[in-house]
């Protein structure tokens, strides 16, 4: 039987829009997060960060602050010298790139404002802030340097001396014949220069961690809002000095990730190692206003780009430069040359173009550290190569539509290896883009357009055609020395009662990887969706897996859930196949119980699961029931599985104040095979809303002097209900053949290519004034500049 | 003094509750730590995400700019109170069919928000359910669902009401 | 009482500007005086052609009383464009002129409306104009010891049309710039008109000059003079949303939308 075969089931869930059996308790307020933990003893912790973007330490007096009320311990990068070893946020596949090492505290400085300096054990949060306002410390500030073209430039003093200058990373690309492209006779260059501004993630539940070390045991329990435990416990048990088996982290609800919950925190190890040194439970959540100043930072760069086409619209070639900044250190264990590395893979790559060129250079700066979140680097290359064909388009008098239709990958030109070395298995570039402009009405609304024009009204349409890195190999991480596992796993259970229990290594944040895990799990086993149990988040309870990042929960998870799913079937139609004198091969599982090929009920689930748990006496000897299975999956064919899609965006521009409105959002995206439709779809629409705010609203303000300006919920703006479009999705499914399921994935899409068409549709509102915008986000401010009326 | 005690006694999910407590404690803190009541969130402390959202006296209001000790014998309810009841009932069903939560933080200012909107307005347009949602941030969903959900629960109540 | 507690006391009605300062830990007053229980500080009543509202009057009950929007119209289309439904129900109508902020809407409205304020101390009472009480960024004419009691707005005779507009990045966010306009329309002719703005200085401006311009003029014709009037007195303080030139060119959009509107009503 093969091990699809229950998709052509009636009850297959496969392709439904299966509401989440979870959401449930969520929705009545039994969701449980870090922070509704209350162990006994517990102590909470307060930071007192830098308020400077660059200073050292010349002294500090926590005499009052120790004597405050409630106060258990004050905690300096003193006394937990020893309980810890730093870590360098750099990996060998990386070649050259250099971060020095990281401590919890600062040592004698701090390089950016927010670094935590000391932290504050006391009996509350609020007690242990009214401390933290007394610690004195006396600081000396130092030069900062803030810009990034600042910290590259020759006579600006390294932020690490040891690393003798800023630039963390380079890299180059150089394929097929770009000067010759762009020297040609008959060749359209156009060039433009794109900035985008440093945002962050701002998680609806910020970032927490309950670290419990329990000294009698010497062993190690982390409640943590994170999205890769098994990752974690390696971290702490590396870091602690702590044997790995006698780390646990479990992963309660988490109120949002993105991306943000992924990397190593100083705080949170300065959690770990007061636990250690107090013997008690410490719990440390990050406040709003820290958040800003704490959190990763995302998606600061400059990037100059130029493209080379010949004059009836095909592009000959591109060249681009990405300088990035990413903050004073690479972060751990990920690094931070991750989102350049992708966006100078990425750019132009769903085109046909040979020839490309391209510089990355990551550069350290006085800024919190600046790394993966949700979409890495797509919405960078999305946006330069989508804006970049636009403007070619408007200068060879093309219609946006038309330029992609003559240079998107054909669809059956797969496979399909790009000039930056990206190997597509299959996409499905041009059917994606006709089934867009059919699904917006493109001409229908280029005709409004031009009516309203006529009126003084301006609208902008703007497409982004884009592809989505998912499904990583152990390429991308663990062959660079990460503790980063590309593979996942599921162990699945029959219990003597007919349901079923998956302990899978996947993790959820709301995404629904405890749904899609079910569908599967009860599809191939013939169950109804309710006798499923998932366990997620556990790392003594899960097989060790990757965890979440890189849209890979449904493509790799799924498919070990599947794949033990099958092998458990195998082991039930065995043991009902000796219990009914029937060959496996003539059985078959649907509903709940083992049926014949044709469907008619021969036995109970429940009672092959009692036969084999309580009645052994009952089988044949040498019969050893098997009724759990674990398998794993790590995708074999392909570095990654990459997935396409296209989105429009319809706005319209108020050019006297610059105010821009979204009227309609639609985006077509091709992730393989959609498990779950309702789930992709709302992940596809939460990830264009986050795409939204970096395009429009979000951005980290800074002074010259490294100061935050805008860190609280006031200023730093949020994409919120009232400013946010209906958002249509549709779906193409091309099945990856890396695994039965077919699955890629879909969880970043959203964010790849939504700041790319915004771009393109302001753009497009403003052609009648024939100027351009290409900053994000797109304020008033910059847009009433761009139209020169401020 | 930062360490005044108060005594106060008020009514939470319709059960008296008498406690005294710091003066400085908020009624987000003062539910989650005092009341073990845990639904209701915090995540930003000023006012402007609306996890904290709770109902006093029936009104929405924001848990965490308000302080316990200002409660004298104010009716409070919570997601707890509000689902054991059954008010939101119609609305947390249709928000989980059509997966009008993903992490669920700030559900629970969502859901007291759009019952809140619908006692008020029956036939809330698109954009007026948008506008009145404006003060609680998603960052999971994108609105468009909730937008859905709330558009859905209205036009069913409007049913319900003619047909009584 | 709060001349006992002295420098140290901060009065709390809806708490929904104080409390985040509180929350953030910008100021740390020693103690907390709530007067949310204060009768006498409520309550929204018409007599002899003055509209009283009691300074805890809440946004929401400004948003839905029937005499505010016969009376006092400009009110009533100001209090949806202040945040949010949780923080209207609590939010007070003088708290919100006690805290003036320059980007708040009701600053502006009172000094639109000509609003006179009743004010209350250990002295006793005495009355300022709204037009007297903002002095700076977060700063009035309060002494300490002092309390807001009453709003007292003359009602607007049937003629009298009021215009409310902001610009704000999001809905309920501080304005980036707003107008509160109001004017009596006399044979289809502005009349007697009151241009105030918000959100461009470190108070409500009141564009005594351009209202000047406007007066004797046909909304449809548009602002004319009163651009030039508003060009040289408005000097607006920049943000990092919109800096000085911009809030320059926005009030200007304003003023001609304001005058659209109107023409249209």
């Amino acid at each position: 039987m093969s091990i699809l075969s229950f998709l052509d089931k009636p009850a297959s869930y496969i392709g439904k829009r299966v509401p989440r059996p979870g959401a449930k308790r969520l929705l009545a307020g039994g969701g449980r997060y870090v922070d509704d933990l209350r162990p006994p003893r517990l102590v909470h912790l307060a930071f007192v960060r830098s308020p400077y973007a660059h200073a050292r330490l010349v002294s500090f007096d926590a005499g009052a602050a120790s004597r405050a009320p409630g106060v258990i311990r004050i905690i300096t990068a003193k006394d937990i010298e020893g309980l810890y070893t730093p870590w360098v946020g750099v990996l060998t596949h990386f070649k050259g790139l250099k971060s020095p090492p990281q401590h919890p505290l600062a040592l004698e400085r701090a390089t950016w404002q927010g670094e935590p300096v000391v932290a504050i054990a006391a009996e509350s949060r609020a007690l242990a802030e009214d401390a933290a306002a007394l610690v004195r410390i006396e600081w000396q500030e130092l030069p900062s340097v803030t810009d990034m073209e600042e910290s590259l430039a020759p006579e600006t003093k390294p932020i690490h001396p040891a690393l003798g200058d800023n630039l963390a990373f380079t890299r180059s690309i150089d394929a097929g014949e770009v000067d010759a492209a762009f020297a040609g006779a008959d060749t359209v260059v156009v060039e433009e220069e794109y900035s985008f501004a440093r945002h962050t993630g701002v998680c609806p539940e910020p970032r927490a961690i309950l670290a419990d070390y329990d000294p009698a045991g010497q062993s190690l329990t982390v409640h943590y809002s994170n999205q890769a435990p098994h990752m974690m416990k390696e971290i702490f048990a590396k870091h602690f000095g702590l044997a790995e088996n006698a780390v646990r982290v479990l992963c309660p609800d988490v109120g949002g990730s993105y991306g943000i919950k992924i990397h190593v925190y100083p705080d949170d190890m300065t959690a770990v190692a007061a636990s250690i040194l107090l013997g008690r439970p410490v719990k440390f959540i990050a406040d709003r206003l820290e958040s800003f100043v704490s959190d990763i930072h995302a998606r600061e760069h400059r990037v100059k780009a130029r493209l080379a086409l010949s004059k009836t619209g095909e592009i000959l070639a591109l060249d681009m430069d990405d300088l990035t900044g990413i903050g004073p250190y690479s972060t751990y264990p990920r690094t931070s040359a991750v989102e350049g590395n992708q966006v100078v893979n990425l750019t132009g790559s769903w085109y046909r173009h040979r020839n490309y060129r391209a510089r990355l250079r990551v550069a350290f700066q006085n800024k919190p550290p600046t790394t993966q979140y949700r979409a890495v680097g797509h919405p960078i290359a999305c946006a330069v190569t989508e804006a970049i064909v636009d403007r070619a388009a408007a200068e060879l008098g093309l219609d946006p539509a038309d330029i992609r239709r003559i240079n998107l990958i054909p669809d059956d030109a797969y496979p399909w290896t790009t000039a930056s070395g990206l190997k597509f298995e299959k996409l499905s570039h041009q059917a994606a883009l006709e089934t867009l402009l059919k699904l917006m009405d493109y001409d229908g609304l280029r005709r409004e357009q031009a009516e309203l024009r006529n009126r003084g009204i301006h609208r902008g349409i703007g497409l982004a055609s884009f592809v989505e890195l998912t499904n990583p190999g152990p390429a991308f991480y663990g062959v660079g020395g990460a503790p980063i596992s590309a593979q996942d796993g599921a162990t699945i259970r029959l219990d003597p009662g007919g349901s079923v229990t998956c302990a899978f290594s996947v993790t959820e944040q709301g995404q629904g990887t405890e749904a899609m895990a079910a569908q599967i799990a009860a599809s191939a086993l013939g169950l109804p969706i309710e006798k499923v149990r998932i366990v997620t988040g556990d790392t003594e309870r899960t097989p060790y897996g990757g965890g979440t990042w890189a849209s890979r929960g449904a493509g790799i998870g799924g498919e070990a859930v599947l794949q033990a799913a099958h092998a458990l079937k195998q082991n039930i139609l065995e043991l009902a196949g000796i219990m009914l004198q029937t060959p496996a091969a003539q059985l078959d599982l649907a509903e709940g119980w083992v049926t014949d090929l044709a469907g008619a009920r021969r036995i109970g689930l429940d009672e092959v699961g009692r036969a084999a748990y309580f009645r052994g006496d009952t089988l044949p000897p040498g019969t050893q029931p098997e009724m759990s299975a674990t398998r794993h999956y790590m995708p074999k064919l392909y570095p990654f599985a990459f997935t396409n899609g296209v989105q429009g965006s319809y706005l319209e521009l108020d050019a006297e104040t610059g105010f821009v409105r979204l009227l309609k959002h639609w985006v077509v995206e091709d992730c393989g095979r959609v498990i779950n439709p309702m789930l992709v779809d709302e992940q596809i629409r939460g990830g264009v809303v986050q795409g939204i705010g970096g395009a429009l609203f979000e951005e980290c303000i800074y002074d010259e002097a490294g100061q935050l300006l805008n860190g609280n919920l006031a200023d730093y703006l949020v994409p919120m209900a009232a400013e946010m479009p209906d958002i249509e999705v549709a779906h193409i499914e091309t099945l990856t053949q890396d695994s039965a399921l077919g699955a890629k994935g879909a969880g970043e899409a959203g964010t790849a290519g939504a700041p790319a068409a915004v771009m393109n549709a302001v753009n497009d509102a403003l052609k009648p004034f024939q100027v351009r915008i290409s900053t994000q986000p797109m304020t008033p401010q910059r847009i009433l500049r761009a139209l020169g009326k401020v | 003094m930062s360490d005044d005690r108060i005594f106060i006694r008020l009514i939470v999910n319709g059960e008296s509750v008498a406690r005294e407590i710091p003066a400085r404690l908020n009624l987000v803190d003062f539910l989650r730590d005092e009341l073990g009541l845990t639904g209701t969130r915090w995540s930003c402390e000023h006012g402007v995400c609306g996890a904290c959202t709770v109902l006093i006296n029936g009104e929405l209001a924001r848990g965490c700019l308000v302080f316990a000790v200002q409660l004298e014998g104010c009716h409070v309810e919570t997601i707890e109170g509000l689902s054991r009841s059954g008010v939101l009932a119609d609305l947390q069903a249709v928000f989980q069919r059509r997966n009008a939560v993903q992490c669920g933080f700030c559900s629970a200012g969502m859901l007291l928000s759009a019952d809140a909107l619908l006692r008020e307005n029956h036939a809330p347009s698109r954009a007026e359910i948008r506008e009145h949602l404006s003060g609680n941030y998603c960052r999971c969903t994108g609105y468009h669902a909730i937008v859905d959900a709330v558009a859905e629960v209205a036009a069913a109540r409007a049913v319900k009401v003619k047909a009584t | 009482m709060l001349d006992r507690e002295g420098e140290g006391a901060r009065l709390l009605a809806g708490g929904q500007s104080l409390v985040p300062a509180l929350n953030m830990r910008l100021l740390s007053p020693a103690s907390l005086i709530d007067i949310n229980g204060v009768a006498e500080l409520t309550g929204i009543a018409e007599r002899d052609g003055v509209l009283r509202l009691g300074a805890l009057t809440r946004h929401a009950a400004l948003a839905s009383s029937p005499e505010i929007a016969r009376l006092a119209p400009l009110v009533a289309q100001a209090a949806p464009f202040i945040a949010h439904a949780a923080i209207r129900n609590r939010g007070t109508l003088g708290g919100s002129l006690a805290h003036a902020d320059p980007a708040a809407e009701l600053p502006a409205c009172a000094v639109a409306l000509d609003a006179e304020f009743e004010v209350a101390g250990a002295h006793g009472r005495r009355r300022v104009k709204a037009r007297d009480f903002f002095t700076g960024i977060y700063q009035t004419n309060l002494a300490p010891g002092e309390i807001l009691v009453a709003v007292e707005i003359p009602v607007s005779p049937p003629a009298r049309r009021s215009v409310f507009l902001e610009l704000a990045r999001r809905q309920g966010d501080y304005a980036l710039c707003g107008l509160a306009l109001a004017a009596e329309i006399r044979d289809g002719v502005i009349a007697d008109a009151r241009a105030v703005y918000f959100g461009v200085g470190s108070k409500p401006v009141e564009t005594a000059n351009t209202a000047l311009a406007l007066d004797g003029k046909r909304p449809g014709d548009g602002p004319g003079a009163a651009a030039n009037a508003l060009e040289a007195e408005l000097e607006p303080l920049g943000d990092f949303n919109a800096d000085a030139a911009m809030k320059g060119h926005l009030a200007q959009v304003l003023l001609r939308r304001a005058l659209g509107r109107l023409d249209a009503a």
